[in-house]
C-alpha cells in the first residue's frame, strides 16, 4: 500500500529523516516508534505531503506521490490525525466530522449522515456540542473521525493514544482493529508500548532520523540496538546481566 | 425542501418582510417627530441597506472564511465606478452595467486574493496589503481621465425605470431590499454547502482542513471572489442612489471600516449579523447626530465615529460573538 524509498529531509544542517525505507503493507496495522525527536512525526508530514523530502520517493499503492500536497494525497485516500489535535475549535463535533466527509459526499445530507456513522463507529456521543469542550480522550477520537470520514486506503496515526489513561487506551484499542478490519491500512506511531504489542504486526524503530529496527513487536523490544536507543549505551547489555543475576 | 430546510429559511422571510413593511410606519414615524420626512427615512434606510450588502460581502471572505480584509473599498468602489462610467462613458444602460459592474468587482478580488493568497497571505499582513490595493485604486481613481479625476463622476439626472432611477423613494428601497435579501439566502445556501463547511474549516485551521483534502488556495479564492462581487454591487447601487462617485467615496477607508465593522458589531460569520450590525451602527450614528444637533443647535461633525468606536468596545468587551450573539444568548438558545 505505502511504500518509501530512501526518504530523507534536512533543515539545513539537522538530518531529522536519513535514508528511510519502509514498507506498509495493504490491510495490516504498522507501527513506528522511536524516542522523542528519532524523527516519527516529520516522516508523517514528508509522507502526508506537508513538507516535500530532500531525498527519496513515497510511493502510495504503486504510485509516486513524492511532493504532492496534503489536500491531493486526502483525496488519493491517505489520511493523517495530529499529534498536537487540531479540532475546528468554533465547530460542532458532527460540523468537524463533516468536513472530513464531504470530501467524498459533496451533498449536505450524504455528509451529515455519514458523518452521524463515523462518529459513531468511533465512539464519539453527544455531536451537537461544540468541539472545543471535548476532554483530551474526545479530542483524540474526532481526529480519529475526521480522518476516517475522508474515506481514506491509509491512515497514519500520530499518536492517537497520547495524554489517554488506561482505561481509555483500552476503550480505543478495538475501536482501531475495527477500522482496520473493514479494509483501512493503518501506520502508527505509538509510545504506548500496549497498544504497539497489541496492535501492530510489524513495528519500524526510528532513532536520531534513522530506521534501526524493524520486525514483530516481540522481535523489536528484545533487540539490543532499539534498547539502547532509548535507555542509552551499554543499556542492553547492563539488562541482560541484571536478568543472568536475577 | 424537507421541513429542516424551509425552517432553515423562515428567519430571512420574516426578516425580509418586516423590512419590507417599514413604509407603512413612515407617517407615524416623521408624525412622531423621529425624521424630518419621508425622504430623511428613506434615504437613511437605503444607505442602511447598501452598507448591508457591502458588510454581507466583507461577510463571506471575513466571516465565513477569517480573511480579515481592510481594503474592501478596492472592491465597492470598482463596482460604483464601473456602473458610473459605463453609462456616462460608454452609454451602457444602467441595468446592464450592474452585471458588469458586478463582475469586476469580482475579478479584482480575484487578482488580489490571488497575489495575496499565493504568497500565503494571513491575518494582519492580508489585512494590510488589502489596504494597500485599495489606496492604490483610490489614487489612480484621482488622477486618471476616465474615472473623472478628482472631479469625480456625475451620473445625469434622467428618472425613469430603465434609467434604475427612481421618482418614489420606495422605489429604490426596496431595490436595495431585494439585494440584501437575495444575498442573506445565498449566504444561508453558503452556510449549508461544502463550501460554506470548507470555508469555515479554512477559517478555524488551515493545515487541518488540509489534512482533510481541502484545497485551500481555491476556497479562498473563490471566498474573495464571491465578497468582491458582492461587495461591487453595493457600489454600484450606490452610484445609482447618488449619482455621483469621486475617489474618496468609492475607494475611501470609510467604506473598508463599515464593510468590516458592521459584521464584527452584528456577529460575524452569521447570517443577519451584517444587517444587524448595520442598522445598529449607522441607526446609532443618526441618533447621536441628530440628538446633539438638537441639544446644541448645531451639527458636531464626526459625533457617529464616537459612536461608531463606543459601539465596537462595548461589543468586543460584552459580546464577543456580535449583537446577534447576545440575541442568541438572551434567548436561551
Amino acid at each position: 500500500m505505502l511504500a518509501v524509498e530512501t526518504l530523507s529531509k534536512r533543515f539545513g544542517g539537522l538530518v531529522a529523516v536519513s535514508d528511510v525505507s519502509l514498507t506498509v503493507p495493504e490491510g495490516s496495522i504498522t507501527g513506528l516508534i522511536g524516542p522523542n525527536g528519532a524523527g516519527k512525526t516529520t516522516l508523517f508530514t514528508l509522507i502526508s505531503g506537508f513538507q516535500t523530502p530532500s531525498a527519496g520517493r513515497v510511493l502510495f499503492a504503486g504510485e509516486d506521490v513524492t511532493g504532492r500536497t496534503p489536500e491531493s494525497l486526502a483525496v488519493l485516500g491517505i489520511a493523517r490525525t495530529f499529534q498536537i489535535v487540531q479540532p475546528f475549535a468554533g465547530l460542532t463535533v458532527l460540523e468537524n466530522v463533516a468536513v472530513g466527509a464531504y470530501l467524498r459526499h459533496p451533498g449536505r445530507r450524504d455528509a451529515m449522515a455519514h458523518a452521524e456513522a463515523v462518529a459513531e463507529r468511533v465512539g464519539l456521543a453527544d455531536l451537537g456540542r461544540p468541539a472545543s469542550s471535548l476532554t483530551v480522550a474526545g479530542r483524540k477520537r474526532l481526529e480519529l473521525a475526521r480522518a476516517l470520514a475522508t474515506g481514506p486506503r491509509l491512515l497514519l496515526l500520530d499518536e492517537v493514544l497520547a495524554g489517554l489513561n488506561p482505561s481509555e487506551i483500552r476503550d480505543i484499542i478495538p475501536v482501531i482493529r475495527a477500522i482496520r478490519d473493514s479494509g483501512v491500512t493503518i501506520l502508527m506511531i505509538e509510545h504506548v508500548m500496549q497498544a504497539v504489542m497489541s496492535l501492530c504486526e510489524q513495528v519500524h524503530v526510528l532513532a536520531n532520523g534513522r530506521l534501526i529496527a524493524a520486525g514483530t513487536p516481540a522481535e523489536v523490544v528484545s533487540d539490543p540496538q532499539v534498547v539502547e536507543a532509548y535507555l542509552g549505551p551499554g543499556a542492553a547489555g547492563r539488562l541482560q546481566k541484571g536478568a543472568a543475576h536475577g | 425542501m424537507s421541513s429542516g430546510t424551509l425552517a432553515a429559511y423562515r428567519p430571512i422571510l420574516i426578516a425580509v418582510a418586516a423590512f419590507a413593511a417599514l413604509p407603512l410606519a413612515v407617517p407615524l414615524l416623521v408624525g412622531a417627530g423621529l425624521f424630518a420626512g419621508a425622504n430623511t427615512f428613506y434615504n437613511l434606510m437605503i444607505f442602511i441597506l447598501i452598507i448591508t450588502l457591502a458588510a454581507q460581502g466583507w461577510n463571506i471572505a471575513g466571516g465565513y472564511g477569517g480573511q480579515f480584509s481592510f481594503g474592501h473599498a478596492a472592491f465597492f468602489g470598482t463596482g460604483a465606478y464601473a456602473q458610473a462610467v459605463l453609462q456616462t462613458r460608454y452609454g451602457v444602460n444602467a441595468w446592464a452595467a450592474l452585471p458588469v459592474a458586478m463582475a469586476l468587482g469580482g475579478l479584482v478580488g480575484a487578482v488580489i486574493g490571488l497575489l495575496a493568497f499565493r504568497a500565503r497571505l494571513r491575518g494582519s499582513y492580508f489585512a494590510l496589503v488589502t489596504l494597500a490595493f485599495a489606496e492604490v485604486f483610490r489614487i489612480l481613481a484621482n488622477a486618471t481621465p476616465i474615472t473623472g479625476g478628482a472631479a469625480g463622476t456625475l451620473v445625469p439626472l434622467r428618472i425613469g425605470f430603465g434609467q434604475m432611477q427612481f421618482e418614489a423613494p420606495a422605489a429604490f428601497f426596496y431595490l436595495a431590499l431585494a439585494f440584501v435579501a437575495v444575498v442573506l439566502v445565498l449566504n444561508r445556501v453558503l452556510e449549508r454547502s461544502r463550501f460554506g463547511a470548507w470555508l469555515v474549516a479554512v477559517r478555524e485551521n488551515e493545515d487541518a482542513a488540509r489534512a482533510l483534502g481541502v484545497d485551500t488556495l481555491a476556497v479562498k479564492l473563490k471566498a474573495i471572489t464571491l465578497s468582491a462581487a458582492i461587495t461591487a454591487v453595493a457600489g454600484a447601487l450606490y452610484t445609482q442612489k447618488f449619482l455621483y462617485v469621486d475617489a474618496n467615496i468609492a475607494y475611501g477607508a470609510w467604506i473598508s471600516v463599515e464593510a468590516l465593522l458592521a459584521p464584527i458589531v452584528g456577529g460575524i460569520g452569521t447570517v443577519f449579523g451584517p444587517l444587524i450590525g448595520a442598522v445598529a451602527l449607522i441607526g446609532l450614528g443618526e441618533a447621536a447626530k441628530t440628538a446633539i444637533h438638537a441639544a446644541f443647535g448645531s451639527a458636531v461633525p464626526g459625533v457617529d465615529l464616537v459612536v461608531y468606536g463606543a459601539l465596537l468596545i462595548v461589543v468586543i468587551a460584552f459580546a464577543p460573538r456580535g449583537l446577534i450573539g447576545l440575541l442568541k444568548a438572551g434567548g436561551g438558545r
